[in-house]
């Protein structure tokens, strides 16, 4: 498996992390407060969103490299 | 007159790779054997205890996030490295690469100023429980690790760059090397986060 495919499934856990821990911030903000954990899972929610697109322009710029 | 390693650049006609690809997907293996085992006792240890704390009462979740997002980007700005050299871009692979260098020194900055210090000044010392001997161990393990890859994109930075010149291809495929064991780094640090974290 060459860096390129290595790095799909990289983005692919991190963007899952991204969102899972924005979830979990958000649930936490509700039920205990704290501004600082509120702000880092919507940078983390974000940064779910930006991934998956700098994903795309990576498999594009990649296109010719093998996944082997 | 020098003779180089056989397919150390072009693929093994058995495996399909390179040899050197394929040495550190065998290393990356018996790491993930390292580390499994680790949080296999992580979690026999927290099942078995009587009290276990939640991370986020007593880590520091901000820094923790903060220092994962450093992590990603260096991943990206590793993975761009090896795409400039692909290309034949040395300056530019080269800029990345110290990009690389720098998020990985703030990580450990980060870890050993804001998260290590404070614990030990507050008699958190990896003796003073099961989590915090967990926390250390495993944060501590991946720490080095860190270290490790920095000693590695530190050489191909200086000392190693020579290779680039005489050999290109070889550098790029080395460079790629370096970049899987980085994504496996970064990879252990977005588990370990949330298990020690947020659990």
């Amino acid at each position: 498996m060459s860096l390129k495919a290595f790095h799909v499934i990289f983005l692919t856990v991190a963007t899952l992390f991204c969102f899972g821990f924005g979830a979990w911030g958000v649930a936490f903000h509700a039920s205990a407060g704290g501004t600082p954990v509120l702000l880092v899972a919507l940078v983390s929610l974000l940064a779910g969103v930006a991934l998956p697109i700098y994903g795309v322009w990576f498999l594009r710029k990649l296109k010719h490299v093998s996944y082997l | 007159m020098t003779m180089g390693l056989p397919c150390e650049v072009k693929a093994h006609p058995i495996t399909g790779i390179y040899n050197g690809k394929f040495a550190v997907w065998l290393f990356l293996a018996s790491e993930v054997m390292l580390f499994g085992a680790l949080f296999s006792a992580l979690v026999l240890l927290r099942a078995g205890a009587a009290s276990w704390p939640h991370g986020y009462t007593v880590l520091n979740v901000p820094i923790g996030t903060l220092n994962t997002f450093v992590l990603i980007s260096s991943s990206v700005t590793m993975v761009m490295a090896w795409a400039s050299l692909k290309v034949h871009d040395f300056a530019k692979g080269r800029q990345y690469l110290l990009w690389t260098f720098l998020l990985a020194a703030l990580f450990l900055g980060l870890k050993l100023a804001l998260e290590y210090y404070p614990k030990f000044q507050a008699g958190h010392t990896p003796g003073h429980d099961n989590f915090y001997g967990t926390y250390f161990v495993l944060t501590g393990l991946h720490g080095l690790h860190v270290v490790g890859g920095m000693i590695v994109i530190g050489y191909f930075l200086w000392p190693g760059a020579h290779l680039w010149h005489e050999n290109p291809e070889h550098y790029t495929n080395r460079i790629e090397c370096t970049g899987l064991y980085w994504h496996f780094v970064d990879l252990v640090w977005i588990f370990l986060f949330p298990t020690l974290y947020l659990l």
